[in-house]
């Protein structure tokens, strides 16, 4: 008979855990928390993840028409069908994942209340879903771009990566601390959609950044606060990787765009930090507060 | 002999208002009353199990021990004193509560296999196994939504049993599926503890309890009124 020897083991707080740090030793349980999320969420659905494709192509068509057409945006502005999609590509990303993993916690209440395990991975996952949503988006930016005639240098590219890397950054961190507070005020949910539909109107998506210098000429440490918006950065780098390379160039950049794209990726990573600290700090009431 | 589980001089309040909202902020604040009126759920508890013991959670509705039982697994933590476990451990304090309806059997193995922390190759490796344990072959494939709830309940816990962590925790989940069912369960768990692995139960079923554990705890009002032979914690509780 085989017996079970744990006599060589520490003995350890249960209810502690190692923040992220676990997620990574639980990666297969992630992947099927992922995996559990999509097919949930396009069961008995006949477009399935081709909604997907379906919502940011009516909200593309909406601004499009609004902004483009009726507010003469694109006439100012080359390829700006190109310029606007790129955007809102980057921001639906970051609302997906934010407001998703705001809810995540509250959602898989049952689970927190009656199993231990990380809760980072609820979180986590909903990021990972609002990728999978992205991915597809990108697909089109990029097929889009292509038309208007995309000539991307390594520099843009590279530029695209830290967008994203910028944005999942963010929407993480400001998910993991407004995750754990939904838990106890679930004013968390509401204010987090108002944050979500600012943000498209607060970082140069629909119109350009020359607009906002423009209106701000007189108080420069406000358009530098407007820079420092990590969305900002991230939908500048998104237009210097996809829509700048199909234009003719003679459009101007935003002064110490790259700057100010590390800069973004600073504010996030600081954000995320903190989001984790305070994830842990309330970790341990979620399962009596739900 | 090697501790398991060591619990000590642990207590746990629960706060019994629980509106958040800004009027009731300011009603309380007017009225001067304490809006913050605890409840001990329980008080200086100490309790040592050894690797390999069985031990039963006794008390009447309300005593504590399931609040005991989510102090173990880590799902809360206690207010005082301290719990420490050694090596893994598995929680069944509610049986399916990792199920999800719409995913099938299948996919709710792998996930659930995967929350009670069982790696990808150990559920693969031991998946036939599990489904034939919950005798549902042939709806394995079926979404859960659609079982019936002593299916529901069968694949559930086929599950738990072949999670094999070195700690088990069970909340009143032995009254599973219909007799045969019960008594290959019980089997089952005769298994695990032969193989050396330390279970902790909550149960109110009295007989069974007392068949399968040889030492019980009585917690009374959040306190350990009773701690030795199963025979005797059983009798206490039914004076």
């Amino acid at each position: 008979m085989a017996t079970v020897g744990s006599a060589g083991i520490e003995p350890t707080e249960p209810g502690i855990g190692h923040g992220l740090l676990d997620v990574a030793k639980n990666r297969f349980l992630l992947h099927l928390l992922v995996k559990k999320e999509l097919r949930v969420r396009y069961q008995a659905s006949m477009l399935g993840i081709l909604w997907s494709y379906v919502k940011p192509a009516v909200q593309f068509v909406v601004f499009y028409l609004a902004l483009g057409v009726f507010l003469e945006l694109n006439k100012g502005t080359e390829d700006y069908a190109v310029y606007l999609f790129s955007g809102v590509v980057v921001i639906n990303l970051f609302g997906e994942a934010f407001g998703n993993a705001t809810r995540s916690i509250v959602g898989n209440g049952a689970l927190v209340r009656k199993i231990y395990l990380p809760r980072q991975l609820f979180p986590l996952a909903s990021l990972q879903v609002a990728f999978v949503h992205f991915l597809p988006q990108l697909l089109v930016l990029v097929v889009g771009t292509l038309v208007a005639g995309w000539r991307p240098n390594l520099a843009q590219l590279a530029g695209g990566i830290l967008a994203i890397f910028i944005v999942c950054t963010l929407a993480f961190g400001l998910g993991l601390l407004f995750g754990a507070v939904n838990v106890m005020f679930r004013d968390a949910e509401n204010f987090v959609d108002l944050i979500i539909m600012v943000a498209t109107w607060l970082s140069p998506v629909l119109y350009t950044w020359d607009r906002v210098a423009n209106a701000l000429s007189d108080v420069p440490w406000l358009f530098t606060l407007y820079q420092l918006n990590p969305l900002t950065a991230a939908v500048e780098l998104f237009h210097w990787c996809f829509w700048y390379p199909a234009t003719s160039g003679s459009s101007a950049l935003p002064p110490n765009m790259i700057a100010f794209g590390f800069a973004g990726l600073a504010v996030s990573l600081l954000i995320l930090a903190f989001g984790d600290f305070v994830f842990r700090r309330l970790e341990g009431r979620f399962a009596q507060e739900l | 002999m090697t501790s398991s589980i060591e619990i000590a001089g642990v207590g746990k309040d629960f706060r019994l208002n629980h509106s958040r909202s800004l009027k009731d902020m300011v009603v309380s604040k007017v009225r001067k009353k304490d809006r913050h009126e605890t409840f001990q759920a329980l008080d200086d508890v100490s309790v040592q199990v050894q690797q390999g013991e069985s031990v039963a959670l006794l008390g009447l509705n309300g005593s504590g021990k399931s609040t005991l039982l989510k102090l173990i697994s880590g799902v809360m933590r206690p207010d005082r004193g301290s719990i420490r476990v050694r090596g893994r451990l598995a929680g069944l304090i509610e049986v399916g509560a990792g199920f999800h309806p719409d995913l099938t059997g299948r996919e709710n193995v792998f996930l659930n296999g995967a929350i009670l922390g069982m790696d990808e190759a150990t559920i693969h490796r031991r998946f036939d196994e599990i489904v034939a344990f919950s005798e549902i072959e042939k709806f394995i494939d079926t979404e859960v939504k659609f079982y019936s709830s002593g299916m529901f309940l069968r694949l559930a816990f086929s599950v738990c049993v072949y999670t094999e962590p070195e700690v088990f925790l069970v909340d009143e989940i032995l009254a599973v599926g219909d007799e045969p069912f019960q008594q290959k369960c019980l089997a089952r768990i005769r298994e695990i503890q032969d193989e050396g692995r330390t279970l902790v139960i909550v149960s109110h079923d009295l007989d069974m309890v007392q068949k399968i554990c040889e030492r019980g705890v009585v917690l009374e009002r959040g306190h350990v009124v009773y701690d030795g032979e199963s025979a005797g914690a059983v009798q206490q509780l039914r004076r």
